[in-house]
């Protein structure tokens, strides 16, 4: 039995489709069989919420009069890169503000950057510009300080060039002093663990071999329509699977594009890491089309049968060594508790379990009312593509 | 007898009176103190719990209305603003008394519970998205 895109998207503009979360398909199919409910269910949709660095936006200011060609600019104090065009930037969502004192008192606390300039953007609110320029014959304008929120832009194009890790690792600090990452607080000798995946809700996680999330599928990015318009930074795919084909770290990964002006305020949130930086939490949401039964069996993989990899974040992780300690899967980590080498470690996570839940439901709801279509992509993620180092090469003494 | 969290603000004016020792001393309330402090402009805070019959805690509130003292009965200095909360659950093992926790396992919603906290302010420090804050 093989469906086709154009035949799911038919169902989907008469309001017939089927459509079930990435958790709801798990029981449907041991009820129903596979074969059946391959038949049946039309699309299953995922999602993730969590801190995903990478990520940033395009805005596009229009021009002043005069008119200016700003080489260097701040939103709310947070710079911008000017390096594009006359009135086009890039806002990055880990950008600290100006003067920030990031851990020169240990540990900072990075109350506000970019990710908290883009919330504020989605959220509607007045921030203001600061721009400088050198001034040209044609744009004389040499300063600008003004007041805008996101409809008095022309564009802005969220664009992040590294979202929806496949799976991640999970984080333990196995020295004597508590230290402070992107993957949050964590107590010395293990007093903790913390791990950052939506598991058995997450896209790529449901669709493991990238058969139908690829180059050019169609998104939930936050609300907004976005897209899938390149393999994600870091994307590597050539990792430990396990039988189903799930890999045990990070793995694949997508670069995902949306209009930030159609965007849900709930679902892009800056986050200040103490002691780290600031990053950006958003919400995407991915249809997986029903093709065969193939695709649907993948999608009905569970918190149990997905395992991540734990690295000490106080040596192995800085130090690149690639130590692994244990590996656990996400029904253990969810539990909130886990067996160490014989000590008890309380486990909690970064991603919402809650919002993906949330996003999952809000799609599905999109695809019944017939107002979201999936799209074929135009291009399949890398399968067996590695990751390089960094090799540091200096002058020949 | 009832049990009733306040927490005070206290200008630089009324820093330097013994005003707890009074509510002890004069209106015989058990007087339980979460937290205080006096910032560098020499202002204060104190976030504290008052147990006593209804009746004193009447005459306490208008003994402290007569100084300039601003009185926020009723709640904490610890705010979680559900809004901001992502429920990713990051804070539940910084708190030391269970207050942030899931109230619900199948949809994984974190709920916080003012009696039990104790302002021990770990959760602030633990949440990215700032869903806590401390009115000082």
């Amino acid at each position: 039995m093989i469906k086709t895109y154009a035949e799911i998207n038919k169902k989907i503009e008469s309001g017939k489709a089927v459509v079930l979360t990435a958790e709801e398909v798990i029981d449907y199919v041991d009820k129903r069989g596979l074969e059946a409910a391959a038949k049946e269910v039309d699309v299953v949709t995922t999602a993730t919420f969590g801190p995903m660095c990478s990520s940033g936006c395009f805005l596009n200011f229009g021009h002043s009069t005069p008119k200016m060609r700003i080489s260097e600019a701040w939103i709310n104090d947070v710079q911008a890169y000017c390096g594009v065009a006359a009135v086009d930037v890039y806002l990055g969502a880990t950008q600290l503000r100006q003067n920030d004192p990031a851990n020169m008192y240990h540990p900072g606390e990075f109350r506000y950057g970019g990710g908290h300039v883009i919330e504020d953007l989605v959220a509607g609110k007045k921030v203001q510009l600061f721009g400088l320029s050198y001034g040209t014959d044609d744009y004389p304008r040499r300063e600008i300080r003004t007041l805008f929120d996101i409809n008095d832009l022309n564009q802005a194009i969220m664009t992040n060039p590294r979202n929806c890790y496949q799976n991640y690792n999970v984080a333990v600090n196995t020295s004597d002093k508590r230290i402070y990452t992107y993957l949050g607080i964590l107590k010395a000798r293990m007093r903790n663990m913390t791990y950052c995946s939506a598991g058995q809700l997450s896209p790529l996680l449901n669709d493991p071999l990238y058969e139908t999330i690829g180059v050019g599928t169609s998104i939930w990015l936050a609300g907004a329509r976005g897209i899938v318009y390149a393999q994600g930074t870091q994307h590597c795919s050539q990792v430990e699977r396990g039988d189903n084909g799930v890999p045990a770290e990070g793995a694949g990964t997508l670069a995902l594009s949306g209009n930030m002006k159609e965007m849900l305020p709930e679902f892009v949130r800056g986050t200040s890491f103490k002691g780290y930086g600031v990053s950006l939490a958003l919400g995407v949401g991915i249809p997986i089309p029903i093709l065969n039964p193939e695709i649907l069996r993948r999608t009905t993989v569970r918190d149990r049968d997905i395992m991540a990899c734990v690295i000490d974040y106080s040596h192995d992780y800085p130090q690149k060594t690639g130590k692994v300690l244990a590996r656990y899967n996400y029904e253990q980590l969810r539990s909130g508790e886990v067996e160490l080498n014989g000590k008890k470690v309380p486990v909690t996570s970064l991603s919402s379990y809650h919002k993906a839940l949330k996003i999952c439901g809000l799609l599905k709801a999109e695809i019944e009312e017939g107002r979201f279509l999936l799209s074929e992509p135009s291009q399949r993620l890398p399968l067996n593509q590695g990751m390089q180092s960094l090799n540091i090469r200096g002058p020949v003494r | 007898m009832i049990t009733k969290k306040i927490y005070l603000y206290f200008p630089k004016s009324e820093t330097e009176k013994p005003i707890v020792y009074q509510l002890v001393k004069e209106f015989d309330l058990i007087v339980n103190i979460f937290r205080a402090k006096v910032t560098p402009e020499e202002e204060g805070y104190l976030s504290l719990e008052v147990t006593g019959t209804q009746e004193n805690i009447d005459r306490a509130f208008a003994f402290l209305g007569g100084f300039d003292v601003t009185i926020h009965a009723g709640n904490k200095a610890v705010h979680w603003d559900q809004d901001r909360c992502a429920h990713c659950g990051a804070c539940v093992v910084h708190c030391p008394t269970q207050s942030l926790s899931f109230i619900d396992p199948t949809t994984r919603t974190i709920a916080y519970c003012e009696d039990t906290c104790i302002e021990c302010l770990a959760c602030i420090a633990a949440c990215p998205f700032g869903a806590c804050s401390s009115a000082f």
